[in-house]
């Protein structure tokens, strides 16, 4: 009896999905998966210098600081020389020199700041949207995003992908649902052919799902060292029970 | 020296008796039934987690910032400026999912083996006024992150007072603080979850303890231990002196639950975004609704409840007034069971299936509470009483009305059940 | 040994060995709790060392600039300004600079790395207000015999261009001179000696 309860307590635990990333591509463009290593520091290196050239014009990542990039291998002078524009000192943080109210009139909504993106965003999606703008003439841009429609954001690593268009095919099945075929074509080409922007992609997502967590590695690491040190304390704690309760019948 | 701190333990002695006669009477002079059982843990681990909670609410504190412009900058500082902020903060995260765990089996014990009925009554009474106390802690807590569920959430359920029949409008704007959710808010959310209700928290706990070791724990049998007792010593037969026996065992009750909650906190904090919600990481933004908003999984069963009853003349106070009931007919458990045995182990087919379908609801209506209403898809054929094809809603109605009705039609299956003879002793 | 002096051993060396091991585990658990409260990266960059271009400093010119939220002078001495150390010796508190706070290279006639450029804490020693630069020529205002040097407006106190304190002053000690590093000849680290990036 206490068999089958605890059974059907558990067994909903293992049906549970896990809660979708907040913004999934809603019910459109499926997303890939980011390949990118979090424990590849090149990779990490390659993803802020993209970031600090491509991206902190307009975005900020105002809880993130220049001089803990030293995490990821790179040296004060390195820091210095090749990614601090806005700032003097490296203890300062990746602020955006494009104020909230210019980024509105500009672009309508101010452009939100990227430190924990890739939390609320996920990883995949970030990988995904990245590389899915498009040439749109009816958009205020011109430009356009699959996983993200209407975007406000143009795209801002075009001179890397190139630009490319998007048609938008729908087909409906005989029980009247519909499905949408994605066809890519590339209009113009970019400083980087495909499988190179991927990578440089990659490595973008791999520094934003860095800073959003910088502690993530030592978490994990430390992680093991309390679980092995709870195993051998068990181990004590579970024996010293044993011999208490020697006594009891 | 042991001679030295002898003398020392005797002074204080003389002056303060009542630390040993308490430590004696609460501890080893305590006599608990010796066949507890897992379900028996949660007890002393919802005791840790309180301290846990609390010691790493005070560290928070340090760094913390109640202001509307600043406390989500505020947390992202403690995980990245603060050394090892990080740790804290998964830490009280972790905590407050593991908290409702540890509670919600706790009570479930209570239901397994009748510890509500006479004479502890009153320490079920305590119980259910600390897990409504519980309820408003992780709601005024969940405002202080400041992200976009967090000023929804609490948009949301202030609203859902704003329900009430004439005062509602007023005592919305009375626990705001203003016309919206806002720094005010935020303000006095933080004193209430930093010190009015952990204090209430403490002081309930406190009494729930004293209650019980008045009248002696329960146990899985469902047995009163101090009918036997030994006529020589007067401890009751199946009792064991709670010091040392179950402070040891629940070391080693602590030590698993660490381990658990540790793999947890260093390896899934988030918990696929069930304890850390990604929509979260998004600052609090009163000019854009997200698409989904719904409460964290701990409260989702009522959720549920609250949605699934339809408008009324327009108001969907309704639905606040069965959320409200759902909780609050805990408190009359003690009465709705009218079994002649407490432990299920003893009981006939009616409760246990009863139980069992219960389990089944509450755990569907949490699900349900965690996604939009159309998860489940629409019927595709038309009814007159189809106000809305959603079956999601309408399966919550039924889990709504399950819930009731395990409650509701208890007092005639708990008498007609057919219960087996109960032992005179413990049964390990 | 009897059977029951034996368990007792077994369990007592049960719980000590669970002591220890708990206790080692208390104590890493307690790690993150105390370290938390040490100065924060927040803290650390807003205390950073503040970097000070003195190639286009006149002589006699202050220079002021903030460090850890206090103002610290930079003055480039003139070869009169030098002199005038050695004259008020006398009359000074802690002419030798004993009980006032500066780094060892500090310590010397000049209270300087190099004697042309000094660096020092704008505060006076007294109760903290920020004192003022009075130059030799301000005779009528600080008497016949100043030399020049530095005056507080809050209770009188006064100093030479070394940061002295002058006897007959409520403040106790000679101005405080901070860490400090000639980057090069045309910048000064103020916060720390060290020349490393």
């Amino acid at each position: 009896m206490r068999g089958i309860l605890l059974a059907l307590l558990l067994a909903p635990l293992a049906a549970l999905a896990p809660a979708r990333a907040a913004i999934a591509a809603e019910a459109g463009y499926r997303l890939d998966r980011s390949p990118h290593d979090p424990r590849d520091l090149v990779s990490l290196q390659a993803g802020a210098r993209t970031f600090v050239n491509y991206c902190l014009n307009c975005h900020g990542a105002q809880f993130m600081r220049y001089n803990r990039l030293a995490e990821i291998g790179l040296s004060e002078a390195q820091i210095r020389d090749n990614l601090m524009f806005p700032v003097d000192k490296v203890g300062e943080t990746m602020r955006v020199a494009l104020g909230a109210k210019d980024g509105k009139e500009w672009f309508g909504v101010p452009p939100p700041d990227l430190s924990v993106i890739a939390r609320s965003r996920s990883p995949d999606w970030l990988y995904t949207y990245l590389r899915t703008f498009y040439r749109d003439a009816k958009t205020v841009t011109g430009w356009n995003n699959a996983v993200f429609a209407n975007v406000a954001m143009p795209h801002a690593l075009w001179r890397l992908q190139g630009e490319r268009g998007l048609e938008i095919i729908p087909h409906t099945d005989k029980a009247g649902h519909v499905a949408l075929e994605y066809k890519w074509t590339q209009l113009a080409p970019g400083a980087q052919g495909t499988v190179q922007y991927d990578a440089t992609v990659r490595d973008l997502v791999n520094f934003l799902v860095y800073i959003g967590e910088p502690a993530a590695q030592s978490r994990k690491r430390i992680g093991i060292v309390v679980l092995l040190v709870l195993g051998v304390l068990f181990v004590f704690a579970y024996a010293l029970k044993k011999e208490y309760w020697k006594d009891v019948h | 020296m042991a001679g030295r701190l002898m003398a020392l333990w005797d002074w204080v002695d003389a002056r303060m008796p009542s630390l040993a006669e308490e430590y004696r009477k609460h501890l080893a002079e305590y006599y608990a039934p010796k066949n507890f059982n897992f379900w028996y843990y949660f007890g002393s681990l919802a005791l840790l987690v309180l301290v846990i909670q609390i010691v790493t609410g005070i560290f928070l504190t340090m760094h913390y910032k109640p202001d509307a412009s600043l406390a989500f900058g505020s947390v992202e500082y403690i995980m990245r400026d603060v050394s090892g902020g990080w740790i804290i903060r998964y830490i009280h995260s972790t905590g407050a999912s593991a908290f409702f765990i540890v509670v919600y089996l706790h009570m479930f014990r209570g239901m397994l083996y009748g510890s509500y009925r006479e004479p502890r009554e009153l320490v079920w009474i305590f119980g259910v006024l600390i897990y409504l106390s519980l309820m408003g802690e992780a709601f005024f807590g969940y405002l202080l992150p400041w992200g976009q569920m967090s000023y929804w959430g609490a948009q949301v359920i202030v609203n859902l007072f704003g329900t009430v029949p004439f005062i509602g409008p007023d005592l919305a704007l009375w626990i705001r603080g203003d016309y919206v959710v806002s720094d005010a808010t935020l303000n006095r959310f933080f004193a209430m979850h930093v010190i009015a209700i952990p204090l209430v928290l403490l002081g309930l706990v406190v009494v729930h303890l004293l209650a019980l070791h008045d009248v002696g724990s329960n146990n899985p049998d469902g047995i009163e231990i101090k009918k036997r007792k030994d006529p020589r010593s007067g401890h009751p037969l199946d009792g064991i002196p709670f010091h040392p026996y179950y402070t040891v065992k629940d070391i080693v009750g602590a030590v698993v639950f660490l381990a658990v909650f540790c793999a947890v906190l260093f390896f899934a904090p988030e918990m696929g975004g069930y304890f850390l919600e990604y929509n979260n990481f998004i600052p609090a933004d009163p000019l854009k609704t997200p698409s989904h908003i719904a409460p964290v999984w701990y409260f989702t069963p009522y959720y549920t409840i609250l949605r699934a009853v339809p408008p009324l003349f327009n108001s969907q106070f309704p639905g606040v007034l069965a959320m409200g009931v759902a909780v609050l007919i805990l408190f009359f458990l003690p009465w709705l069971d009218r079994s002649p045995v407490k432990s299920i182990r003893y009981r006939g087919r009616l409760y246990k299936g009863a139980l069992a379908i219960f389990v089944v609801a509450f755990l569907v209506l949490g699900y349900l509470g965690t996604e939009p209403t159309t998860v489940w898809g629409q019927f595709d054929f038309d009814a007159f009483f189809l106000d809305t094809k959603d079956i999601a809603t309408w399966a919550g109605r039924l889990g709504t009305v399950i819930y009731f009705l395990f409650f509701v039609l208890m007092p005639w299956y708990t008498a007609r059940d057919r219960c087996t003879p109960v032992p005179d002793r413990v049964t390990m | 040994m009897s059977e029951s002096q034996k368990i007792d051993r077994a369990r007592r060396n049960l719980i000590v060995a669970t002591s220890v091991v708990g206790g080692a585990a208390s104590v890493g658990a307690a790690v993150p709790f105390v370290v938390s409260m040490w100065p924060s990266e927040r803290a650390k960059a807003a205390g950073a060392p503040v970097e000070v271009e003195i190639a286009r400093m006149e002589p006699g010119e202050l220079k002021i600039v903030e460090w850890r939220g206090k103002p610290v002078w930079v003055v480039r001495r003139t070869k009169e300004m030098l002199d005038s150390l050695k004259v008020v010796a006398s009359r000074l508190t802690d002419p030798e600079s004993s009980s006032s706070e500066q780094p060892d290279y500090a310590k010397n006639e000049h209270r300087a790395r190099k004697s042309e450029f000094m660096v020092m804490e704008g505060v006076c020693t007294h109760l903290g207000c920020s004192p003022q630069m009075k130059s030799a020529e301000a005779k009528a205002e600080m008497g016949a015999d100043w030399t020049g040097g530095f005056y507080c407006p809050c209770h009188g106190s006064k100093f030479d261009y070394a940061g002295r304190v002058f006897k007959g002053a409520p403040a106790p000690l000679n101005l405080p001179v901070p860490p400090y590093v000639f980057l090069s000849e045309t910048t000064i680290r103020i916060g720390d000696d060290k020349k490393g990036a």
